[in-house]
């Protein structure tokens, strides 16, 4: 498995498939039993320090102390780096001020709310500014704004030059930020490739279509690859080929006198091709 | 040749040193004021109450002669207990993770900690000294010893407490050495009474107890008078320190009780 540098890369596989394990690995937190770990074209075993150097990595499980204070935990860290205080002061101050939790800063971090103690992760895992930064589903147990908020400071971070690997088990967040992405099971990696080409290789998708008129009946004549089913007076279930153009649905569609309002995905696309990944398995 | 810069390397072990100091002040009703109590109540009760019936104890008043020892007590009792409770408690609350994917060599983690556990140890030493100062006059015969002595054990203390928390999967395993080894270990090396007066055979098993040459040449540097040989007692002192500094070394390259 290859990243490249400046990706938004996603690693996916279900419960105990090796994600966490795999990102032990590459911070030296666990020690393999085979096969060669390297970052940015250095050895980890053999570059311990620079790898680590350029390494920032935010984990699954609350790992800081929870009697210090919100500042100090991202102090400590940056003094762990090298970094003076004057330097490790101000980088704390920007990554709280940038996480919203510049507010907290005195407070005993054991008063953080779930969704705070994982931005205290994320700000205490950038304060030395690494090159790639390793995120186990950060996002796990956070509220639906928070996490949209945190996407965009992700994409910002990686736009800003940042490598990002990520595991979730949101798979709409996968879909959503990452260009790349592996699915793993059992230790093994069972798809390695684009999200692009990933979501191409979907034969169908299925929208649901609210529409302004009562349906009475469900036109038949249907395009090719092309089906629709009535959900209620005003809803209709269009299961389209891969290969159809929407325009042109929209277009029959028309012609038969349906006007559609608003239009969404019946079940996320990844979801789908994921759940078919690890059965073919 | 190491890619990490000296000053690096000092930030970090500084970071590791503030950061045990602040922890141990920051609880110091549970760190500073407890042993002090307990040191004070042996001064009382040993050294005064029961004191005055004993006598002298090696040529000196049985209070000046437990001085020392019960100031080494609390040194070596606190250096050990704060590095293991500390070290045990980054593994338990994963936050020693912090510590292990960060560019800090294994030799700094230990050196920092070991400062971090001298340092608590030191500050209830200084503590007990100043209380002492109520029961006794001290007067230190030979300062330079003194402080040798006190630093070096605080130091063997600390390792060998970070060896403990490396072990330790539970907070039950934090205490059985304190407990069982080291608090029988004090009370026979000679705190309370002198060599002296045991029989050849126990003063032969005293022997056998490093901390009674911890003990006795503290006493030394501070009253002029001990058992035991000083040259010898710090070659005893200087070996378990290299011992125990390479085991420490040996097993957090091993990744022993922080890697899987």
């Amino acid at each position: 498995m290859e990243v490249n540098p400046g990706d938004f890369f996603a690693l996916l596989g279900p419960n105990g498939a090796g994600k966490s394990t795999t990102i032990g690995v590459i911070a030296t937190l666990v020690k393999k039993t085979a096969g060669k770990v390297e970052v940015y074209g250095r050895d980890v075993d053999t570059h311990v320090f620079q790898t680590k150097q350029d390494l920032g990595v935010v984990p699954q499980e609350v790992n800081f102390s929870q009697f210090e204070k919100v500042r100090d935990i991202v102090m400590t860290q940056a003094g762990y780096y090298g970094l003076p205080r004057k330097l490790a002061a101000e980088r704390a101050e920007k990554y709280l001020r940038k996480l919203g939790l510049w507010d907290k800063r005195d407070v005993r971090s054991r008063t953080l709310s779930g969704g705070m103690k994982r931005r205290l992760m994320i700000a205490r895992a950038l304060v030395h500014e690494p090159r790639l930064l390793i995120l186990d589903e950060p996002t796990a147990g956070v509220d639906i704004e928070l996490r949209r908020s945190m996407w965009e400071f992700l994409t910002d971070i990686n736009k800003a030059g940042t490598t990002i690997i990520l595991t979730t088990h949101y798979l709409e967040e996968a879909e959503h930020l990452c260009r790349n992405i592996a699915i793993i099971d059992e230790g093994e990696i069972i798809e390695n490739t684009s999200m692009k080409s990933l979501l191409a290789q979907l034969d169908s998708q299925v929208f649901i279509l609210d529409v302004v008129n009562e349906l009475f009946e469900v036109p038949e004549d249907t395009p090719e690859g092309v089906m629709l089913h009535k959900i209620d007076s005003h809803c209709l279930e269009a299961d389209v080929a891969g290969s159809r153009d929407l325009g042109e649905i929209f277009s029959y569609l028309a012609g038969k006198g349906i006007q559609v309002t608003s239009m969404r995905n019946k079940t996320n696309r990844l979801e789908q091709l994921f759940l078919a990944k690890l059965r073919d398995e | 040749m190491s890619p990490l810069s000296l000053n690096h390397k000092y930030v970090a072990f500084e970071t590791i040193v503030i950061k045990e100091v602040r922890r141990f002040s920051r609880i110091w009703l549970q760190t500073l004021v407890p042993p002090a109590i307990t040191i004070g109540l042996y001064f009382v009760i040993f050294g005064n109450l029961i004191g005055r019936r004993v006598g002298e104890m090696g040529g000196f008043q049985y209070m000046d002669f437990i001085v020392p020892g019960l100031i080494m007590m609390a040194v070596i009792q606190n250096s050990y207990s704060n590095v293991v409770s500390s070290f045990f408690s980054h593994k338990f609350q994963r936050s020693v993770e912090e510590l292990l994917v960060a560019p800090v060599p294994n030799y700094v983690i230990l050196s920092g900690f070991v400062v971090g556990g001298m340092a608590r140890g030191l500050a209830v030493g200084a503590i007990v000294t100043v209380m002492s100062l109520v029961f006794t006059d001290l007067t230190i015969q030979n300062p330079l010893l003194t402080v040798t002595v006190i630093l070096l054990t605080a130091m063997v203390f600390s390792l060998a407490g970070f060896i403990n928390a490396l072990f330790a999967n539970s907070f039950d395993d934090i205490s059985i050495i304190p407990t069982f080894v080291l608090t029988p270990l004090i009370y026979l090396g000679g705190v309370f009474y002198s060599a002296q007066l045991l029989p050849p055979f126990w003063q032969g098993v005293s022997a056998l107890n490093p901390i009674f040459y911890m003990v006795n040449t503290f006493r030394y540097g501070i009253l002029g008078v001990s058992d035991v040989n000083t040259s010898w007692a710090f070659l005893i002192l200087a070996a378990f320190a290299v011992g125990l500094y390479g085991g420490c070394i040996v097993l957090l390259r091993r990744g022993t009780g922080l890697r899987s």
